[in-house]
Order: structure tokens, then sequence, then C-alpha cells
């Protein structure tokens, strides 16, 4: 008893007497909290405390362009009906929060977890109805033969190479704002956009693109665009085709072999130089 | 290669032949102060290959190294071709995931076909003759023999034939000549059909059905959502058909949808179903397929030549070189709830040429 006594003006002490202090509030909690009611009200509870937190981190990161309840305002659209989908491409592929005005927010290091992308998403989808954070088995392609995965690429031609390339590559649009390249997104996300339309794409919603079909357009782009695509010859040069593959053999290729002529030609084959 | 360079430092002044004196008249010529004077050859200079017989053999076996190295990768391009699988696949660096056949094949060939070069050349640099030669060139014009010789045979047959006497013949045969070209002319004309009134109309038509380019099956006005982008073709359109190809040119269709409030052009308005406008995917330019639409503005960009049409105003040009808007489709709906068209295209689509008359 003197030992403990001596110790209780020791620095740290505040800190272990909070420790235990906690740790048995949160133990008696659990011994005496009323077990059924709670498992029957979980999920309830566990979405309106997430639509509660993420309507605080709204409230932070979000409200001072979308409006203090995504009614929106002249600096952001307004973010009733656009889904959890719309959230979850949108905050976790970095591109909101924006990081300075612009043509296109562009992609960039998320800046909150998935645990907080969730409540935000979870906060934007209670404000009106839209499309769902999409589960594995929706955007999945384990599933898909080789015949799907080519028809896979012709919904690719059809719907999306316009703006984004044969293979995804991207390219330019009007005024500063460009398709992005799809090399290695997250099937998730790509689902995410076909089903969301973020910023200028336009969206696909289900009823003019089923979705199997999403999912044979990821499958067609992992094939193609991604770092374990193959390419049979290397090189790919972007996959512009033949202007890119043209452009590289007239500026680098015929170069190098009039260098390599002149070389020959310029050397002294003589014993003796002049 | 490089036993070009090597050896020249090891090379002691003794093995060179003696200092070669100058032409013969070049001194003089200049001397004489005359400029543009032909300056002659320069000295010949020796190669030490002409001199150390050591050297030349190291060239010699240079030479065959080449080709030795030559056939030993034509060798092993046959050797890849029958070993290696076609499916096989292996990453290298920074090529990527690349075919090891290809790769092979590529690397085999290309170091054969190399070495063949690089040892021709290495060969009549160092070993085949060094001395300079001079060709003259040979005169352009004909003897003067031969000339008036062919002058006086030309007279005799122009005086044989009559033909300066013989007006007829000469007039006619000129006519019979100039006359022979036009069957040439006449069957250009098998290049290909008349277009009669194909440019000018569409497979569209009063109550044909719009089909989803994706999903083969007719499209309803609420499968089709603000900022939704969907394609669609005229129903009866086999994708396996002989003629698709020919009528989906044609045909091809964008569909969108707007706020009816957004709609600036009073016709679109009218001829849209509740905010769902369709519009001709084929560029008023040059007849690229336009589709880059970008659904916050409503402006549609065209891949080629980046003519910018609004498709909230009537699809105006809002920039670039195309022509006139694009034409829209007047669409409705029929009884069973089906979006249809209204009617064909107002306009001929495609290309402005097609806009006259």
């Amino acid at each position: 008893m003197k030992k403990l006594s001596a110790r209780r003006r020791h620095p740290l002490a505040a800190i272990v007497v909070l420790i235990f202090a906690l740790a048995a509030t949160g133990g008696l909690y659990a011994a005496f909290a009323p077990a059924g009611e709670a498992q029957a009200g979980e999920t309830a509870a566990a979405q309106s405390l997430a639509i509660e937190e993420g309507k605080k981190l709204y409230a932070v990161g979000c409200s001072s362009c979308h409006g203090t309840g995504g009614q929106g305002t002249s600096d952001g659209p307004s973010l009733v009906g656009v889904g959890a989908a719309a959230v979850d491409f949108q905050v976790g592929t970095g591109r909101m929060p924006m990081q300075a005005p612009g043509a296109q927010a562009p992609e960039k290091p998320r800046m909150y977890s998935q645990a907080e992308i969730d409540q935000m998403a979870a906060y934007i989808a209670s404000l009106g109805p839209g499309p769902a954070i999409p589960t594995e088995e929706q955007y999945g392609t384990e599933d898909l033969s080789g015949e799907e995965i080519a028809e896979g690429g012709v919904l690719f031609r059809t719907n999306c190479a316009q703006c984004h390339n044969f293979t995804g590559e991207g390219g330019a649009l009007t005024r500063g704002k460009y398709a992005p390249d799809l090399t290695d997104v997250d099937a998730k996300y790509i689902y995410e956009a076909l089903q969301t339309g973020p910023q200028n794409m336009p969206s696909f919603p289900d009823t003019v693109m089923p979705e199997k079909e999403k999912r044979q357009i990821i499958a067609y782009l992992h094939q193609v665009n991604s770092s374990d695509a193959k390419t049979p010859g290397g090189f790919k040069l972007g996959g512009y085709g033949p202007v890119a593959e043209g452009l590289f053999a007239w500026v680098i290729g015929l170069p190098i072999l009039v260098g390599v002529t002149v070389w020959v030609a310029a050397r002294n084959a003589k014993a003796r130089k002049s | 290669m490089s036993s070009e360079t090597g050896p020249h430092e090891t090379v002691s002044d003794e093995n060179l032949p003696a200092e070669q004196g100058a032409e013969p008249g070049t001194a003089a010529e200049k001397a004489n102060g005359n400029p543009f004077a032909d300056p002659g050859l320069p000295p010949h200079d020796d190669r030490i290959q002409d001199i150390d017989e050591r050297a030349a053999k190291r060239s010699e076996r240079t030479v065959a190294l080449l080709f030795v190295v030559s056939m030993l990768a034509t060798i092993g391009f046959i050797a890849s071709y029958v070993i290696i699988p076609v499916e096989q696949y292996v990453y290298l660096f920074p090529l990527g995931h690349i075919s090891a056949l290809n790769f092979a094949l590529g690397m085999t060939l290309g170091v054969a076909l190399f070495c063949i070069g690089a040892g021709a050349v290495h060969w009549s640099r160092t070993l085949m003759s060094g001395h300079e030669m001079v060709q003259d060139r040979y005169p352009i014009g004909a003897e003067e023999d031969t000339k008036s010789a062919a002058l006086a045979a030309f007279g005799d047959g122009a005086r044989d034939s009559q033909l300066g006497r013989r007006k007829l013949i000469r007039n006619t045969m000129f006519g019979a000549l100039a006359l022979v070209p036009l069957s040439g002319v006449v069957l250009l004309r098998d290049l290909g059909p008349l277009p009669e009134e194909k440019l000018r109309h569409t497979m569209w038509e009063r109550g044909l059905r719009l089909i989803n380019e994706n999903t083969m099956e007719p499209l309803r006005p609420e499968d089709i959502v603000v900022g939704s982008l969907s394609f669609a073709m005229p129903e009866g359109l086999e994708p396996e058909g002989h003629d698709f190809h020919t009528e989906i040119a044609k045909a091809a269709l964008m569909l969108v949808r707007l706020e009816p409030e957004d709609i600036k052009d009073p016709q679109e308005l009218d001829w849209s179903y509740e905010g769902i406008v369709a519009y001709s995917k084929i560029c008023t330019h040059v007849g690229c397929p336009v589709s880059l639409y970008e659904q916050q503005t409503h402006h549609v960009l065209c891949p080629c030549h980046q003519s910018t049409f609004d498709l909230a105003d009537g699809a105006r040009v809002i920039f670039g070189p195309a022509g006139h808007p694009l034409p829209q489709l007047r669409i409705g709906v029929d009884d069973e709830g089906y979006l249809m068209a209204l009617g064909d295209f107002a306009e001929p689509v495609g290309p402005s040429f097609w806009e006259r008359g």
C-alpha cells in the first residue's frame, strides 16, 4: 500500500487510472447491457450511427462546395440522389475532395479511409435514393468465358471507346476535360463509374447496359489494359495504334539507322590519321 | 567492328609507306592562282590491313566470326520455332508480358541479318581493295553522225507516207486517236453503282422501334435517365445481316435525356419525347462517329476534327469544321410504351456535301 501511494504522483499515474476506468466501464456495460435488444436493433443502429458520422465528415470536408445539406451550391453540384456508389467512386479514387477548381477533378491519393468513405456514402444515400456501392458479385469477372470477354470488347468499342480509346488508354475532350486512362483501375470503380456517370462521363444504367455487360467490359479492360495484360510484341507505345507506331518508326527508328550509317561511313579505316 | 580502331595506336612508323607526293599538277595550278582548279584526289593512304598481314588476319577472323554468329542465330531461330509454344508469355522489363516465341524469333532473325550486314561492311572496309578510283561520266548527247542519220530517216518516212499532202487521212487519223481513250472513260462507270437516293434516306421510318445496341431489346422512355448515353438502331436490322454495315453507317443513333427546360431549341423540344432526344451519330463534317458526350455541358465532340455540337440547342455547331447541326430524329412512343421513330431524318445524315439540293 505504501508503494502504491508513493507512485500516485508519477506523471503516468493519471493515464493508468484512466485506462482502468475505461476498461471497467466498458466491461460493466458489456456484462449488464440488454443483449437481446442490442442484437435486434444492431443493423439499424449501426446504419444511423454511420449516417451520423458521415454527416459530420461531410460537414467538414464537403459542405463548402456541395452545401450544408447536400443541396449543391454554385461551386458544386447537388448530391441528392447520386447514391452511395458515386461517393465511393469520387472519394475512393481521390477525385473528391477537389484540390483546386478546374475543368475536371483528377485522380489522386485518397484522403479518407474506406470506413470514413462508407460513412459519408451512407449519409449521401440517406438524402435520396441512388445506386448503392456494388458488391463483389456485381463486378467480379471470374465466371466469364473467353467468348463473353470478347463480347465485352464489342461493348467497350460501342459505348466507351469513343472517349477512352480502343484499349482504355484515355483521351482528350473539350476545354481541358479528358477521359482518364483506365489502366489498372479497380473493377469496383469502373462499375461505379459506369453506373453513376462521374463528372462529364455519361452514365450507363442497368436499363441500357445490364450488370453482366458491365462485368464483360471490366473483364475486357483487364485483359487488354492492365499491368498483367499480354502484349505479344512488347512496347505497345500507349496502345494508340498505327499513328504512334508510325511516329516511332519515322522519328526514332529512321534517325537511328541514318546515324549508324553516317557513323560507319565517317570512321576512317586508314592506318595513319590525317 | 572494333578491330578497325584498336590497332591504330600500335602501328610503328616504319610500317608506314613513305610519304606520297601530291598529285602532279595540283601544286602547279595552285601556284598559278586558279582557285577553281580541280584539286585531284587526296594522296592514297594504306590501311593497317594493307601493311600488316597479322591485322588482315584479325579482320578476316572478325568477319568470319560475325558470319558464324549469324549462322548460330539462324539455327536458334529454327530451334525457337520448334521448341517454344505459341501461348507461352514471359515478363521482360521494359517490354512487359510478351510472347516468348515472338521475342525469340525476332531476336534471332535480327541478329542473323545484322551479323551478315556487319560482316559484309567490315569485310569491304578492311580487306577489299582500298584504292580510290575515278569513273568519268558518259556524255549525254548522241554522236553527231547518229543524230543526222536519225533525222534523215524521219524525213524519208514523212515524205513516203505523204502525211503532209493527204490532209483527209491526217485529220481523220487524229480524230480516231482522239476518240479511242473515251472507251476507257466510259468503263469508269463500272467502278460502282450510282448512289441514287441512298444517301438521302436512312432505314428509319415511322413506327420503327429504337433497339438498344447493347441488349438488342427495344428501349422504353424510362430506361433512359438524365445524364446517360445510349445507342440505338432501327428495329429489323440484324447484326448478322448482309446489309447491316451499309444501313447502320447511316442509321446509327445516340439517345440522351435532358431536362425539358434545358432544351433551348423549340423544334428540338418538339421532336423529343419527355426530354429524350435522338440525334444522328454521324458527324456532318466527314462522317466520323460523334459520341464523345459530356453529360454536364451537353456537348458532343467529334474525335476526328473536334467539331463540337450542343445537344441542348438543336445540336448547333459550337466549334470546329462541321458545316451544319447533327440531324435529329423525331421520336415518340407506340401503344405498348416503346420508343419509336416518327419518320426518317428530315435531312441527309453525314457530310455537309449532301445537304445541297
